[in-house]
This record gives structure tokens, sequence and C-alpha cells, in this order.
């Protein structure tokens, strides 16, 4: 828990710190005509249509129609249990790996259906890359744990190894800490640079889509702080999915944000507008902390 | 190790019933010392298995004694075994253990991790719990079954197909120089890797399901394949425990004696091809211990006994060490 979060303070003091993103808050009321972005806006990166999925009997996402519009932060928030990381597998077909998990409805990515059996989920994983709230480096050296990524995507000629490696590292502000130890065990990082190192692991692929289901929530305010600024880095070339349990994370970080419960999308809009004026009950009972 | 423990815990459990006697007088001292005289006896039989290693050991010593100081450290290699001539050395019978172990490893190791990868990387549940069944069941099988499988299918199978071929694609190398008769090294090797297999797969089958799911997952979500993901991440992380199953089966395969001596030949000579027969160390003390005539005969023989005491001690203490330190450190490196 975070004790900022206990405060529960009136939702619109989440925006006092997370400065404004002047075009992203810019007023597009078409947005509460529905999940879809306004049109004549940019085309969205990624689109789920009616994305149901299921774990056995257990229904854990109810026909999600959402867009991740590109080169954003969209933030996904809603109470333990409500189906954000299962929304979150699926846009890379992670949900494959689970035993037991039906995914139906479609996702698309750049236009193209990436759910058919056709579709060769590596080759969208490549596309659409994914941290964990559990940073889990590779038993191998910090090194290795990029140059492993960077030989598994190896689809862009034959740039340097170590020359990638040092830049995915740079990119997740992570070079100059550990330069000196590229040797040593992935493990033996704290646990904010063990995610961070997990970051870079992830870019070194150079994905389209970053995926980032609760990175943060291991993890002490400063490494936080270090990794949000990293977001923030990002999504200047990348578009970004971010699930956090912390508002202010997402009124920080993020141009969007949707509110998921009980596996149902309730709500999604400018995150100026979601903390501000949310449209249903639900997400103001949720933002303002008094959700049961 | 259970010494150990045993004699730890049994002195931190006098102090607690001295403190406890002390509180007052209402002595519960019939459970006490109940429990107390469990403890001891438990002790006992823990320290037991000490006193018999160290009792065999000794043994051991004492019965190669004679051998010991007549051949010195030239017993392990002299290569002549003339019991009527009274000289021995065991430098043949060393080959052909360490000749067959080996073959059995080289076939072994890449088919039991092989098996192990299988059952837990890919198989259904249902299926991968009734292989790993019967590849257990196959460490249950009396040895004396698997010389007989080897004598009377194993044998002519080399004779008349794997050797053929094997001379006909490898014959460039020593290994595989002359023709076969069945009974041989080769065969001694191949039937041991079926003995050995159980031990590696099943451990390495355990070793591999204690691989986190995060790893698993992490990989994957970088988009590389199933198959990316157990070479790259899979089998690192387990290596020490494979390790470990590597070792543990080289020890069982050192000491094998009733299935080897039925299938290797029973011939002392050190030669490459694999073709020729041969013979081990717990082979000709099985085949020769009965009629061994006059003490120094005795005497070779138990210090034959002891070489491979000492070897297959060491192996498997290794092996134990390895899986050990793979179930209690993170990932078994370094
Ligand atoms: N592998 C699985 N097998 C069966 N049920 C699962 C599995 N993973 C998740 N679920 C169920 O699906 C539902 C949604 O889970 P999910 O992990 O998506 O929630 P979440 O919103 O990410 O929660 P949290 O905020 O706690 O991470 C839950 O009821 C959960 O019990
Ligand atoms: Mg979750």
């Amino acid at each position: 828990m975070h004790p900022m979060e206990q405060s529960s303070p009136r939702a619109s003091t989440y925006l006092a710190e997370g400065a404004a993103h002047g075009e992203a808050a810019s007023k597009t009321s078409a947005d509460h005509a529905g999940n879809a972005l306004s049109p004549g806006g940019p085309s969205p990166k990624m689109r789920a249509r009616n994305l149901t999925v299921r774990y056995g009997p257990i229904v854990a996402v109810t026909d999600v129609s959402l867009d991740v519009p590109a080169r954003q932060v969209l933030a996904l928030i809603g109470p333990s249990g409500c189906g954000k990381s299962t929304f979150l597998r699926s846009l890379n077909r992670m949900n494959d790996t689970v035993p037991g998990a039906v995914v139906s409805g479609d996702v698309e990515l750049d236009g193209q259906s990436i759910c058919g059996t056709e579709i060769d989920p590596v080759l969208v994983r490549k596309r659409v890359g994914m941290v964990f709230q559990r940073a889990s480096p590779f038993p191998t050296s910090i090194f290795e744990n990029v140059a492993y990524t960077v030989r598994v995507a190896a689809h862009r000629g034959q740039r340097d190894v170590a020359d990638r490696v040092e830049h995915a590292l740079r990119q997740a502000e992570l070079w100059n800490e550990v330069k000196d130890r590229l040797k040593e065990s992935g493990t033996s990082l704290s646990g904010g640079q063990q995610q961070r190192l997990c970051i870079a692991r992830a870019l070194a692929v150079e994905p389209e889509v970053l995926l980032m289901d609760e990175p943060t929530s291991a993890l002490d305010p400063i490494a936080t702080a270090k990794i949000e600024e990293l977001v923030s880095e990002l999504r200047k070339g990348l578009t970004i999915v971010i699930v956090t349990h912390s508002m202010q994370q997402a009124a920080r970080i993020s141009h969007r944000t949707g509110f998921f419960n009980m596996g149902s999308l309730i709500e999604v809009g400018d995150t100026t507008t979601m903390f501000t004026r949310p449209r249903e009950h639900q997400t103001e009972d949720y933002i303002s902390g008094r959700f049961g | 190790m259970v010494a150990d423990s045993g004699m730890v815990s049994v002195s931190a459990h006098g102090e607690r019933s001295r403190s406890f006697r002390r509180r007052g007088p209402r002595a519960l001292q019939g459970w006490t010392s109940g429990d107390a005289l469990f403890r001891k006896v438990c002790t006992a039989f823990g320290l037991a298995i000490v006193a018999l290693l160290a009792l065999l050991l000794y043994e051991l010593a004492r019965g190669s004694s004679l051998s010991l100081s007549r051949f010195g450290f030239g017993f392990a290699f002299e290569k002549v075994w003339d019991p009527v001539a009274e000289k021995f050395g065991a430098a043949t019978f060393i080959y052909g253990t360490m000749v067959t172990s080996v073959i059995a490893l080289l076939v072994a190791v890449p088919l039991g991790v092989g098996i192990a990868i299988f059952l837990v990387e890919m198989a259904p549940p249902a299926v991968g719990n009734i292989i790993g069944f019967l590849v257990e069941l196959l460490a249950a099988i009396p040895s004396i079954v698997y010389g007989l499988w080897g004598l009377f299918v194993l044998a002519p199978l080399v004779r008349d197909h794997v050797a053929p071929f094997l001379h006909a694609t490898l014959g460039f190398l020593p290994f595989f120089s002359g023709e076969s008769h069945g009974v041989g090294m080769l065969t001694a090797g191949l039937v041991l890797s079926i003995m050995v297999l159980p031990f590696i797969a099943a451990v390495s089958r355990d070793v591999l399901a204690a691989v986190p799911q995060p790893l698993r997952e992490g990989s994957l979500a970088l988009g590389a394949t199933k198959w990316e993901t157990i070479w790259g991440v899979v089998l690192p992380y387990g290596r020490t425990g494979i390790g470990g199953s590597v070792i543990l089966a080289l020890g069982r395969a050192l000491g094998e004696t009733m299935a080897v001596t039925m299938v290797i030949g029973n011939t002392p000579q050190i030669v490459l091809s694999l073709f020729e027969p041969g013979y081990t160390m717990s082979s000709v003390i099985a085949n020769e211990y009965s009629e061994a005539s006059g003490p120094l005969y005795l005497s070779s023989l138990t210090e034959l006994g002891l070489l491979l005491f000492i070897a297959t001690f060491a192996v498997n203490g290794t092996a134990r060490a390895l899986i050990w330190r793979m179930a209690h450190g993170p990932g078994g490196r370094a």
C-alpha cells in the first residue's frame, strides 16, 4: 500500500502533482460518446474489440472494447482482481501461455488482428513487449540478460550486440549504475534496478508497444520516480499501457486512463477528465477512495 | 549430516527439559524422559549409519592392506591381472568401468534431459504424469532383468545393426574399429544408459519444475520462442541441479554389477574399440571373489572394492551437494 493513497483526497488533487498534459488534456468531449478515440484523431495503435477472457468457468474480462492511442500512455486502474492484468496479457497473446485461458473477441495492432490461429504469438510479442510486476532477471549476468533479448530479437541487421545492450541499458536509465559490473549476476541488483533491467530487456527487442503490469508496486518512492521518469521519456517513441494501483501515478504519467471493475471496462477518457469529472459514479467512488 | 542435526537437537532439548523441571515441583518428568529416550534411540540410529560407513571403510582398508603394501599406488596403473603368478593390477578394470560409464552418460544425459524437458515444458499434465511414472518404473526393474534383456535382445541388435552402422559411418575413429560379437563395452554401456536414465530424467524433471514461472513468462513476453526460452533461460537456471542428476547417474553406473557382468564379456584388456569385450571393477569382484585363493588375491579384490567405494562415495557426495545447492540457492549460480 502506498501511504499516499490512503489519504483519499478529492479526486482533483491527484492532478495537482501530475502536471497536466496540455495536449492530452484538451477538451475532447467526443470521448464521452464511447470508448473509441475521437473521430478524426490519430488512429489507435491497438484496439480491443468485444474482448472476453475466461479461465475455465471464471470470466476475468467481459466484453471490453478499448482503443490504445499511439505514442501515448494509457493507464488502467481498478480494484484488485478486476481483470486488468488479464486484459493486458491479451494484448500480446500472453494468455496463450496460461492453460485453460480462452480469449474471444478481437485485438488489433495497427489495424491488423493479432488473435487468429494463423498469427504467430512470438512475432506479436516482439512488437508488443511486456514488463511484469515482479522483476525477474534471468539467472545470468546483467549483460547477458539484455544480450539474450538482443539475440532473440535479431531482426534488424547485424549491429553489434554489445552496442545494442548498451543502448537498451541507457534507454532504461540503468547504464551508469551498471556499466562497471556488467558481468555480475542480474539478481545482485536492487529491486528498482532489477525492474529497470527488465525494462531494458524489453526495450532491446525494440517493441512498438510496451505493456507494464504494475511495474512499480514492489518499489520504494525513489525507484518508482525513476521508472515514472523513464516512462515519460519512453512515451515519446513508444505506445505504453500501464496497469497501476496508484492513482497519483496514473495522474502523473498517463494521457488517458481506463477504469476496470469486475471484468468490465467502466469508463475510459482523458486522465484529467477522469480524475476531475468522471462520467460514472463507480469511477468517482473508486478514485476518491470510497470503494468497497 | 544426520548425526550432526541429531546431536544439536538433543542438546537443545536437554536445555529445555532442565529449565522446565526447575519451574515447578509437579514434575511432568514422565513425558520428558520418555521423549528424551525416544530422541536418544533415534540419534543412535542416525549415528549407526555413520558408524556403519566408517566400519565398512575400515574393513575394506584392512582387507586390502596386504595388496596396498605390496603394490602401492602402482595397483591402479598395472595392467596385468594374473592370479596364478600373483600379479594383480586394476588398470583394465578401472578402464572398463570408466568406458562403460562414459558411454552410459553420453547416451543417457541428452535422452534424460530431453525427457525431462518434454515432461515439464510440453506434455499435457496427464501425459506427463503417466510418462513420468513409467520412467520411474525403469528404476525399479531388477538389474538381472536388464542383464537378460541386454544379453538376448540388445547384444544381437548391437552385433547385427548398431555396430555395423557405427563402423560404416564413424569407422575412421578407433572406437568403432573391428567388428562386434554382441557382448562388449558398447553393449554394456548401452544397458547402463537405460538403467541410469530414470535417475537423470526424474531428478532433471524436478529441477526444471522448480524453475520459477515468471522467468519463463519474462522470456516469452520478449518474443522468445519456447525453444529459446528453454535453452536460454530454463536450462541455465537448472544447470546445477541437472549436473547433480548426471553425477548421481554416474555413481550408479560406476557400481552397477549384475547387468554389466552379463553383457561386457569379462575380458581384462585395454583396447580402444568399444566393440571389444572388457571387464569392470564390480564385475571382477563378483566373478572372482568366491574362488579367490590366497590372501593376496583376496586382498587385491578387496582393494578394488575400496577404490569403487571411494569413487562412488565421492561422486554421490558431489551430486548431492549440487542438487542441494540448486534447491537452496537462487539459480544455483557459483
Ligand atoms: N491463471 C489464472 N487461472 C484462473 N483464474 C485466473 C488466472 N489469472 C487470473 N485469474 C482470475 O481472473 C480474475 C482477474 O485477474 P487479474 O489478474 O486479471 O486481476 P487484476 O485486475 O490484475 O488484479 P490485481 O490488481 O490484483 O493484479 C481474477 O478473478 C483472478 O482470480
Ligand atoms: Mg494484476
